[in-house]
């Protein structure tokens, strides 16, 4: 969708700030918020690219002035809730009132180390050959869809160069929507600064998206 | 009320309703927190650096297969299923970020700054990319091309910077105190002064 959280090309934001701050919580809430999103995560209800697609959901003006871990505590308030953990009064009062629902999985602090050493990764076996080859032209497709894409805006419509082939992977486009992995080929596709941003752009940069082949069509 | 006492409030009633009903348990919280706070971190992605200056072999492996030649120092896993390395020339830096979330490679770097999360970096980095090195002190030989990785996917990205002159002969051990967390993303090169000088 085209959220607040597609921020490639904005301008008016402002300076950086921050770049000499140190240490990665604020406030205990802030690693209170990283971790109850990862545990709760393991419980298998929803997945990556259902929580991403809950954060880009928040309305543009919202999202961009909110901090980065209360986007991903209204998302984790819009997911137990949509998903049937909780329900919006339990959130509210901060007490159970209705029985838990069955999850697949209850993390326990021994498993934390080995299941975030194993990850979960993304790559599926593969079910088809690539389309496209690095060096192959490529245009990306001008979309605008409403739901959730991984293809930024500021790339759609663009001609680039395909510079590998990353693998046969999740399509989050269709996993978001509860609609199955749908796994497809992964590119990584790089454009010149020109190409992306006309004659205000520095034609000595290069920037590289990785898109999977529904974004893709042959230049 | 302060705005960040609401948050603190509403943070704590989401953990007790899902502690209380049984879907999380607070020593797996705790655990995760003290693993992101003091084991994960970017010393991690240093020893990875330190390496590939000192093995040409692992130098190589990285290049090819990032994952499994990080996998053998013994990192691996969730937000770093599938690595890249980049490496630095004289020609070409290199620079990370991710436009649409704060896509990171959390098994080398740990969690990632506020800033590398926030607008103003991800907005520009892809369209003014040496206006943001500057704002980090960062002046690069105008010949020396700017290559951006939008991190969109499970794909995850670490910088291999250049290896700084002057320090021939040092140790491993000497070689990863001075990689810092922002070198490995691209907003920093890595000199020789830190601890040295």
């Amino acid at each position: 969708m085209n959220g607040g959280q597609d921020l490639g090309g904005m301008m008016g934001l402002g300076p950086i700030q921050g770049i000499d701050e140190r240490g990665v919580f604020h406030g205990r809430w802030e690693s209170r918020v990283l971790a109850i999103n990862v545990a709760v995560g393991a419980a298998g209800c929803w997945n990556i690219d259902m929580s991403r697609h809950a954060r880009e959901a928040i309305p543009p003006a919202e999202y961009m002035t909110s901090k980065y871990y209360v986007i991903w505590l209204k998302a984790l308030e819009r997911l137990t809730v949509e998903k049937g953990l909780l329900t919006a009064d339990e959130l509210e009062l901060g007490k159970a009132l209705t029985p838990p629902r069955p999850v697949k999985t209850v993390m326990k602090a021994a498993d934390v180390a080995p299941s975030l050493a194993r990850g979960w990764p993304a790559d599926r076996p593969a079910a088809s050959e690539p389309l496209f080859a690095p060096g192959d032209a490529v245009r990306m497709k001008n979309m605008h869809p409403s739901g959730h894409t991984r293809l930024p805006r500021y790339v759609r419509g663009r001609l680039g160069t395909v510079k590998r082939v990353h693998g046969f992977h999740v399509f989050p486009d269709s996993n978001a929507a509860g609609k199955g992995e749908d796994p497809h080929w992964l590119y990584c596709v790089s454009f010149n600064g020109r190409e992306l941003w006309g004659a205000d752009g520095d034609p000595a940069t290069d920037v590289s998206v990785d898109a999977w082949e529904p974004y893709l069509e042959r230049a | 009320m302060s705005h960040l006492s609401d948050v603190e409030l509403r943070v704590r009633a989401l953990e007790s309703v899902l502690v209380e009903k049984g879907y999380v348990e607070p020593a797996t919280i705790d655990a995760i927190v003290q693993t992101y706070e003091s084991e994960i971190g970017p010393k991690n992605g240093a020893a990875v650096v330190a390496r590939s200056w000192l093995d040409p072999q692992f130098a190589a492996w990285l290049k090819r297969d990032a994952t499994a030649a990080i996998a053998s120092l013994g990192f691996s896993g969730r937000g770093g299923e599938h690595m890249v390395a980049c490496f630095n020339t004289p020609e070409e830096h290199n620079l990370v970020v991710c436009t649409l979330c704060s896509c990171y490679p959390w098994p080398v770097l740990g969690l990632p700054p506020t800033w590398y999360k926030s607008p103003p970096y991800r907005s520009r980095a892809v369209m003014d990319p040496r206006g943001v090195l500057a704002e980090f002190g960062v002046a690069l030989p105008a010949e020396t091309r700017i290559r951006i990785w939008d991190s969109t996917s499970e794909m995850r990205y670490l910088v291999i910077p250049m290896r700084p002159a002057g320090t021939e002969g040092w140790s491993e051990a000497e070689l990863a105190a001075i990689v810092t967390r922002d070198s490995m993303i691209g907003t920093a090169v890595v000199t020789a002064e830190a601890v040295r000088a």
